[in-house]
C-alpha cells in the first residue's frame, strides 16, 4: 500500500520534473531574446532583456505607465505610441484602441512584447513619474472619518509635481486583500514641498485602502506611492477662479491655493467648501487664513444641514444653492470641482447656468 | 477490419460519426465563445486539431511506457493534463519565436486551448478504446478535424444569424444551443457509415 502511493507520487514527481526541465531549457534558448534596445521619444536609450511584456520593461526602467489591471489587457489604460518594432496588432489589444489610434501606431503596453529593438513615444510627464519609497511622518484625524497622512520621500528623495495631481498608494497584503492593489489620491502639499507628500483619507466602510490607511498603518511604517499623475491642475490663464469642494475632496484644492499664495499670484479665488454638520469640517482657520495672502480671495464654507448645538452663523445649504446664491455671473471664470460624481455633476449644471463654458470647469471625479 | 485499415476508419469516424464535440459535447465552452467569426473559429479548430493530434500521441507513449508498466494507470488523469499543459505552453513559445504569422492565426489560441476538455476526452478515450499507437494519432487528428468542422459550420451559421430575427430571450448562447443541437442531429445522419467503439 505504502509502496505503491510512494510509487505514484514518484511517477508524478519525475514527470512533473522532466516536463519542467524542458520548460527551463526551451525559456533559456527558445525564449531567450537576448539584450536589445528600447528608444524613447527619439533620445533616450537603454538596454533590457527581451521577453518581457512593453509595460513591464519600461517599469524596470523606472518609467511607469498608468495601469489599473496590472497588465491583464483588461482595462486598457496602458496605451503607448510604438513607432517601430512591436509587429501586428494583438487581438488581445484591438476592443481597446479604435481605428483612429491603429493610424497612429497607438499599442497596448500589456500585450506587446519586447523581442526585437523597439521605438516608442509617450508624453514627455511619465518621465517624471517614479515609485517612492515613503515612511509615515504624521496621521492626524481632520473629522471623525478623514484622516491626514504626511509621508516623507525616501527614494527617490524629491518628487515634482503640479498642484492637483494625485498619486497611487499601494495596499500591501492584509486582512481584505491578498495582492497589492493601488488606490489614487490627490495630493494635499505643496509642490515646493519636495520631500513631503500629504494625502487626504476619508474612511469607506470595507474599502481597502482606507480601512488600511484607517485602522492598520502607523506612524514610522513604509508605504511605496507612485506618481504624480493627473491632468487636474490650475490652468495658466488671467481668469478668476471658482473652486468647489467637500470633504477630502478638499485636498487638491488646498494645494492649488497654497501654490498660488507662494508664487503671489494676482487671480481671484473663491473657495467654496460644503459639509453636513460643524463636525464634517476641517482646516476651517486655516483656509480662511489665506484671505490674508492672496490678493483677493474668500473661503465659503457652508452647512446644509447645521445642528442646533453647531452655533452656525456661516452659510447654509447644499453647496450648488451657495455657489448659485452668491455668485452673479461666472461666464468669464473657470471652476476646479472635487468630489463625488454626484456632487460633481450637480456643480456644472449650476455653473453652466452661471454662464460659465464648459470648457473652462475642470474636476476630479473621486469614484 | 485489417489491421491498416482500422486506423483510417478511426480516423474518419471521428470526424463524422462519433464527433467529439457533436455526439460527445466536449469542449462546447470554447465551441459557444468563439464560434462569431469564421476566421478566428478557423484559426481556434486548426490549433486544436494540432494539439489534439500531438497530444494523443505523446499521452499514448507516456501511459503506455511510463503509466502501465509501473501499474499506475489510475494516474492518467493527472498525468494526461500535465502533458497537455506542457505541451501546449511549448509550443506556444516555439510559434512565438519562429514564426509571426503562425502565432497570428494560432498562438493566441495555445492558452485556450490548455483548458479544452476535447483535448483531455481524447486522450481518455484512446486509452478506453485500447487503440493502437497508430490508431490514437489518427484518432486524435481525426477528432480535432471533426471539432474544426463543428465550429466552422457553427461560425458560418451564426454569421447569417446576425441579420436574422431572433426571439428575445434566445440571443446568444440560447439559440447556438439549439442550433447545435440541430446539428447534432444532423451528424447523427453519418451515423450508418462507420462505426468504431
Amino acid at each position: 500500500m505504502l509502496a505503491s502511493l510512494l510509487l505514484s507520487v514518484g511517477i508524478i514527481t519525475l514527470i512533473s520534473v522532466v516536463l519542467s526541465l524542458m520548460m527551463v531549457v526551451a525559456d533559456a534558448t527558445i525564449g531567450n531574446y537576448g539584450i536589445v534596445n528600447v528608444t524613447v521619444n527619439k533620445e533616450t536609450q537603454f538596454e533590457v532583456e527581451g521577453g518581457q511584456s512593453l509595460l513591464k520593461t519600461l517599469m524596470s526602467e523606472g518609467i511607469f505607465i498608468p495601469s489599473a489591471c496590472g497588465g491583464r489587457g483588461s482595462c486598457g489604460l496602458c496605451k503607448v505610441t510604438v513607432l517601430e518594432g512591436a509587429g501586428a496588432y494583438l487581438p488581445t489589444e484591438l476592443p481597446w484602441i479604435d481605428k483612429e489610434e491603429q493610424k497612429q501606431n497607438i499599442r497596448l503596453s500589456c500585450q506587446v512584447k519586447v523581442k526585437n529593438d523597439i521605438e516608442i513615444e509617450i508624453p514627455e510627464e511619465l518621465f517624471l513619474v517614479k515609485e517612492f519609497s515613503t515612511t509615515v511622518e504624521s496621521i492626524k484625524d481632520l473629522t471623525y472619518d478623514i484622516k491626514e497622512v504626511r509621508l516623507k520621500l525616501h527614494d527617490p528623495p524629491e518628487i515634482e509635481m503640479k498642484a492637483g495631481q494625485f498619486v497611487q498608494f499601494e495596499v500591501p497584503e492584509y486582512e481584505l486583500t491578498d495582492e497589492p492593489v493601488y488606490r489614487a489620491y490627490s495630493m494635499a502639499s505643496v509642490p515646493s514641498d519636495t520631500q513631503h507628500v500629504e494625502l487626504m483619507i476619508r474612511l469607506v466602510p470595507n474599502g481597502i485602502c482606507t480601512t488600511y490607511v484607517h485602522e492598520h498603518l502607523k506612524e514610522g511604517e513604509q508605504v511605496t506611492i507612485n506618481g504624480p499623475y493627473g491632468d487636474f491642475f490650475l490652468r495658466d490663464t488671467d481668469r478668476p477662479i471658482i473652486c468647489i469642494a467637500g470633504g477630502s475632496g478638499m485636498a487638491p484644492i488646498k494645494s492649488i491655493l497654497l501654490d498660488m499664495a507662494e508664487k503671489g499670484s494676482k487671480r481671484k479665488a473663491r473657495y467654496f467648501f460644503g459639509a453636513r454638520t460643524r463636525k464634517d469640517l476641517f482646516y476651517v482657520e486655516e483656509m480662511g487664513a489665506l484671505e490674508e495672502r492672496l490678493h483677493d480671495y474668500k473661503f465659503i464654507p457652508a452647512l446644509s444641514e447645521p445642528q442646533e448645538e453647531d452655533n452656525w452663523e456661516g452659510e447654509v445649504g447644499l453647496i450648488t444653492d451657495v455657489v448659485h446664491r452668491l455668485t452673479e455671473d461666472a461666464s468669464g471664470s473657470e471652476a476646479y470641482l472635487c468630489g463625488s460624481p454626484g456632487m460633481i455633476d450637480a456643480c456644472i449644471a449650476v455653473l453652466k447656468d452661471l454662464g460659465m463654458p464648459e470648457e473652462h470647469i475642470y474636476f476630479d471625479k473621486f469614484s | 477490419m485489417s489491421e491498416l485499415l482500422f486506423p483510417l476508419a478511426v480516423f474518419f469516424a471521428s470526424i463524422f460519426t462519433s464527433n467529439i464535440l457533436l455526439t460527445n459535447y466536449l469542449g462546447m465552452c470554447s465551441f459557444l465563445a468563439v464560434s462569431k467569426e469564421l476566421e478566428t473559429s478557423a484559426g481556434l479548430g486548426i490549433a486544436v486539431t494540432f494539439v489534439m493530434a500531438a497530444t494523443t500521441s505523446l499521452n499514448w507513449l507516456v501511459y503506455e511506457f511510463v503509466l502501465v508498466p509501473f501499474q499506475l494507470e489510475y494516474l492518467r488523469f493527472i498525468v494526461f493534463i500535465i502533458v497537455i499543459a506542457a505541451f501546449v505552453q511549448l509550443i506556444e513559445m516555439v510559434i512565438e519565436r519562429y514564426s509571426e504569422n503562425l502565432y497570428f492565426a494560432l498562438g493566441i489560441f495555445l492558452p485556450l486551448i490548455t483548458v479544452n476538455c476535447a483535448i483531455l476526452g481524447a486522450s481518455l478515450f484512446m486509452v478506453i478504446r485500447e487503440y493502437t499507437f497508430m490508431t490514437s494519432f489518427f484518432f486524435g487528428l481525426g477528432s480535432g478535424l471533426g471539432w474544426l468542422l463543428a465550429i466552422m459550420a457553427m461560425a458560418g451559421i451564426r454569421q447569417r444569424l446576425r441579420t436574422a430575427k431572433i426571439p428575445y430571450g434566445l440571443e446568444g448562447a440560447g439559440i447556438a444551443l439549439i442550433i447545435a443541437g440541430f446539428m447534432a442531429m444532423a451528424f447523427m445522419g453519418f451515423n450508418g457509415m462507420i462505426s468504431i467503439q
